[in-house]
């Protein structure tokens, strides 16, 4: 048997805890099978709501094994006898465990008929205390050995998406704000006549930009964009075999990454801000800022 | 019963009334919270992802340590959320926009005589540079977890595509008002496309439609940003989200 991950079993012990009304340690000690399992003593009350039944193809044919309408009715007598639902009755004493009391079936197995008059509100979680009784325990024996351990998971609403829209509120918040502040540069109009010096690219190509004024442009310009920047990135998934994902497994790949993200880095800051006319090397603070994206955001006097 | 109460309960009355009347239960599938009677109950809170067509990206579960804002920081999710905000705005810019030569004063006009027309011009442009910083970031975060390993090799390929797709779509929107700013850094870009060897002049003429940046140029460029590539980009989008789920999720642990 799979070994449950212990967080799992506290949260399963607190759950029978806070049912039964005994302590989390005494549901523990029960699950591990370590005492005797708590007897519900008060018969969990039953509310017998008129249902139509099921659709014909689920119900099974009355003259067959049907029982008679009465064992429908949950028996009123002994603890130990659970009532049973007669659909499942046929498929699930044997070898089920426990068996859930519910105000109603599921609402998968019974889809309400459809009547005119019939309610269109499901209710999914009725207020009714739901217990789990325990009718008989069959060992585990799977055809299949477990191949994993279980996941830890939880539910994507509300764990996953109240911290999504808060990111998404926060940043619609931040570009707005920005947006107010800073004013997207527009200069005169387009004149192919009038080349300003330096012409510059956009910041995200400002570091080949750099790189041309090193080395022939078939190299800075072409082989190094296509093949560096596309070609070994697109196919870098390919050549780094080594399985591990741990950082201090793989201290080749972020060794490699990190000197790519400095050295990207490290051209495009030049390239935006340390380059003025003619490519020539600028300090921002004694001659200004030679990138026109800029002109709003910093000022040095 | 105090004023208060009273009114306390006609509202609640009438919120379940107008959460479970037959309109709102229309609209919204079983489960929803704008539905009355919901609970929060694990079936719930499954039924709030299956049952609505926007959450549905999202599997039911995810990964526990998937969901702490230190693992993924939002990257992925706040690229996509920022070509949405781009998509509008976007938009919204195209009422007021001619890829002509007036293309330049429908700018000056924009900003000075349509209402909040200097601003949505702002969170589009600068959205557009915060969605290439926060792609590239996005694509650090997915290397430095190794996020990329098997089974999610073509998830990478497909999402420097993406990155690609994003630095061609700004670098085509750069031109678009047509200010000293956007033709020569085109131009410094388009020359840099002219070095390809064999077919660099062809390259060039193709981007340029000429041998230099003109308004030929400025209408070639307007449809490939507001048309060509985002429907390449949403294409391989929505195959990178798709992939996320096939390969089984969020990475990790570490």
């Amino acid at each position: 048997m799979v070994d449950i991950p212990e967080h799992l079993l506290q949260r399963s012990a607190e759950a029978r805890a806070k049912a039964l009304g005994i302590s989390v340690e005494q549901a523990m000690a029960e699950m591990k099978g370590q005492s005797d399992p708590t007897i519900i003593s008060k018969e969990p009350e039953v509310k017998v709501i008129d249902e139509t039944p099921a659709p014909a193809a689920e119900t099974p044919a009355p003259a067959a094994e049907t029982p008679a309408p009465a064992a429908e009715t949950p028996a009123p007598a002994a603890e130990t006898v659970t009532p049973v639902k007669e659909e499942h009755a046929a498929e699930t004493t044997e070898k089920v465990a426990a068996v859930k009391i519910e105000e109603k079936a599921p609402v998968a197995k019974t889809p309400p008929p459809a009547k005119a008059d019939a309610p269109d509100e499901v209710d999914f979680a009725p207020d009714v205390k739901v217990t789990q009784r325990l009718l008989t325990v069959v060992k585990a024996k799977p055809i299949q050995k477990p191949a994993k351990e279980p996941i830890d998971k939880v539910n994507t609403w509300p764990h996953l998406m109240l911290p999504e829209f808060v990111a998404l509120m926060a940043m619609t918040a931040f570009l707005i704000f920005l947006s107010a502040i800073l004013q997207a540069p527009l200069l005169e109009e387009a004149n192919p006549n009038v080349t300003p010096n330096p012409a510059k690219a956009p910041w995200y190509f400002l570091g080949l930009q750099e790189m041309l004024s090193y080395w022939d442009p078939q190299i800075a310009g072409v082989m190094i964009p296509t093949v560096v920047g596309l070609i070994l990135w697109m196919a870098f998934p390919y050549i780094d075999r080594n399985p591990e994902t741990h950082p201090s497994k793989r201290k080749f790949a972020i060794m490699f990454y990190t000197f790519f993200l400095a050295g990207a880095g490290t051209l495009t800051i030049i390239g935006v801000l340390f380059r003025g006319p003619g490519w020539n090397w600028v300090y921002p603070w004694i001659d200004g800022i030679w990138f026109d994206d800029l002109l709003d955001w910093i000022h040095f006097e | 019963m105090s004023l208060r109460d009273r009114l306390k309960e006609t509202r609640a009355k009438a919120s379940d009334g107008f959460r479970g009347g037959k309109l709102m239960s229309s609209i919204f599938r079983p489960g929803s919270p704008f539905r009355k009677g919901y609970v929060d109950s694990p079936r719930n809170r499954s039924y709030v992802v299956m049952n609505n067509v926007l959450y549905h990206l999202h599997p039911v579960k995810v990964k526990r340590h998937g969901v702490r804002l230190s693992y993924t920081l939002c990257l992925g999710g706040l690229s996509f959320f920022l070509f949405i905000v781009l998509t509008i705005t976007g938009i919204w810019l195209m009422f007021y926009f001619r890829p002509t030569e007036l293309a330049y004063v429908d700018i000056q006009n924009l900003q000075t005589t349509i209402a909040f027309g200097s601003l949505v011009r702002n969170m589009h442009r600068w959205g557009a540079h915060l969605m290439v910083l926060v792609v590239f970031l996005h694509m650090s975060r997915v290397f430095y977890h190794g996020a990329y390993k098997a089974p999610r090799e073509f998830n990478w390929v497909i999402g420097v595509i993406l990155l690609l797709l994003t630095l061609l779509l700004s670098f085509t929107g750069y031109l678009l008002p047509w200010d000293q700013l956007a033709i020569w850094a085109v131009t410094v870009g388009g020359n840099m496309a002219g070095y390809v060897p064999v077919v660099g002049a062809q390259v060039k003429f193709g981007l340029f439609a000429g041998l230099e940046a003109t308004t030929a140029t400025l209408l070639r460029f307007y449809v490939l940003h507001v048309l060509f590539f985002p429907f390449i980009i949403v294409i391989f989008m929505a195959v990178h989200f798709w992939r996320v789920r096939k390969d089984g999720g969020i990475s990790g642990p570490l």
